[in-house]
């Protein structure tokens, strides 16, 4: 039985405790902060006025997720939570590949050719570990997480809903199968790093920081199993062992690069600055 | 000024996207403690997301800043989630006023979730967007009235 730590002074007394926190933190802020950056850009380009909305105040969750999570690390010593999301270098960067992907060929303003079944297959993929994750980290050593956990764990049942109901309305039609198919091929062959929890992950399950890979993999596999029972969808296949690229590890593609330079275009040109 | 006074200058601070409800009566005030030179208010998020935070913090300080002298610290918490459970009676009646259908209460999540119209009070109403124009909220339609609404997702 691992001892709660209630406070970040606390953890600032236990360095080797303090580090894989930290770690485990920007894993949870970047995958949440590159994803609604990625989700925004669909922002009047979704397909109906209703999945505008929708995507757009999924996103607003999800940025709000990454602000909490960038400000417990403010208060664990590691620097502003505005110049942690905006300064760093993509190397510096944890989070998993699935969350930087573009959305396809071409760029926001001019001629963007982007794939919505892609969209809404990443939302739903990355929402349905998110559930799992934030159910696991209720049981967190560290309180505050463990509370932050319980709050965002009580909103993700409507974004898993969203992600669900596309897909509900894709497997009914042959084109629609036809685009699943091709986005599940896609976001599957991205799934190896998102359970990885890096270099640190054997000392966060030791210090009861979070449930281990295996077990968060296992989770994810049932749930997602009992979804694509209800509809009908094929299973893709094992989730991939070996990864090209470990986002843990701050191994990325040159798509993580390309939606900092966008993401954070105007705030370095002015860190200072009072917005 | 003593706690029951803070209490009743917090229920002139409405949401700004609610501007019929307080944040009194959205359950959003989880605890007031005054003393003599310094005030603490602890505040509860509806959504982690919500933008109308930092301008609800704002107006706390304008209600009570004038009549304390001394640091008001508002701090917003998460050792007990908000939930829509949390909204009392009043603000329940205000959302109506506003054509926003309030929760159904004591609601567990994955259960059917039936809004009646807050126009017409018909259970005859069909989702059209789980998403609606802030976090809290989804867009529905009463086929019995035939008016859209706005309803508060229950969490």
């Amino acid at each position: 039985m691992v001892n709660k730590i209630s406070t970040a002074e606390e953890v600032k007394q236990h360095p080797a405790f303090r580090e894989a926190l930290v770690s485990l933190l920007y894993q949870l802020a970047d995958d949440n902060f590159i994803l609604s950056f990625r989700g925004s850009e669909w922002l009047g380009l979704a397909p109906q006025l209703e999945s505008d909305v929708a995507f757009s105040s999924i996103w607003q969750d999800h940025m709000g997720h990454a602000a909490l999570f960038y400000r417990m690390l403010e208060e664990l010593g590691e620097g502003r939570a505005d110049d942690l999301a905006h300064l760093r270098t993509p190397h510096e960067m944890r989070n998993a590949i699935l969350t930087e992907r573009s959305n396809g060929p071409g760029d926001y303003i001019v001629n963007p050719q982007y794939d919505w079944a892609y969209a809404v297959v990443r939302q739903f993929i990355f929402d349905l570990f998110e559930s799992v994750r934030m159910t696991s980290l209720q049981q967190s050593s560290y309180l505050p997480l463990a509370q932050a956990a319980a709050k965002v764990a009580r909103e993700k049942p409507y974004h898993v809903l969203h992600g669900e109901s596309w897909l509900g309305q894709m497997i009914k039609t042959e084109e629609g199968q036809v685009r699943l198919k091709k986005a599940l091929t896609n976001v599957w062959h991205d799934l190896g790093d998102l359970f990885s929890l890096g270099e640190m992950g054997e000392k966060m399950v030791e210090y009861g920081l979070t449930e281990s890979e295996d077990f968060l993999r296992q989770r994810f596999v049932d749930r997602l199993r009992k979804v694509f029972d209800t509809y009908n969808i094929n299973w893709p296949g094992e989730l991939p062992k070996q990864m090209e690229l470990n986002g843990r590890l701050g191994e990325h593609t040159d798509e993580l690069a390309q939606a900092l330079d966008i993401l954070s275009e105007v705030y370095r040109q002015d860190p200072a600055a009072n917005w | 000024m003593n706690t029951s006074a803070v209490w009743e200058k917090l229920k002139q601070v409405k949401d700004p996207e609610l501007p019929t409800v307080s944040i009194v009566d959205m359950g959003m005030v989880k605890d007031v403690s005054v003393r003599e030179k310094q005030m603490e208010i602890q505040l509860i998020p509806t959504f982690v997301g919500c933008p109308a935070l930092e301008i609800i913090k704002q107006e706390v300080l304008k209600q009570l800043q004038p009549e304390f002298e001394g640091e008001i610290k508002i701090k917003f918490v998460l050792d007990i989630p908000w939930t829509s459970d949390r909204i009392n009676d009043e603000g329940r009646e205000n959302l109506k006023k506003m054509g926003i259908a309030p929760p159904p209460k004591h609601f567990n999540i994955g259960e059917p979730w039936v809004a009646e119209c807050p126009y017409c009070g018909s259970p005859k109403t069909v989702m059209d967007n789980l998403f609606g124009p802030t976090a809290c909220r989804s867009i529905l339609y009463c086929t019995h009235c035939k008016n859209p609404f706005e309803a508060i997702k229950p969490i």
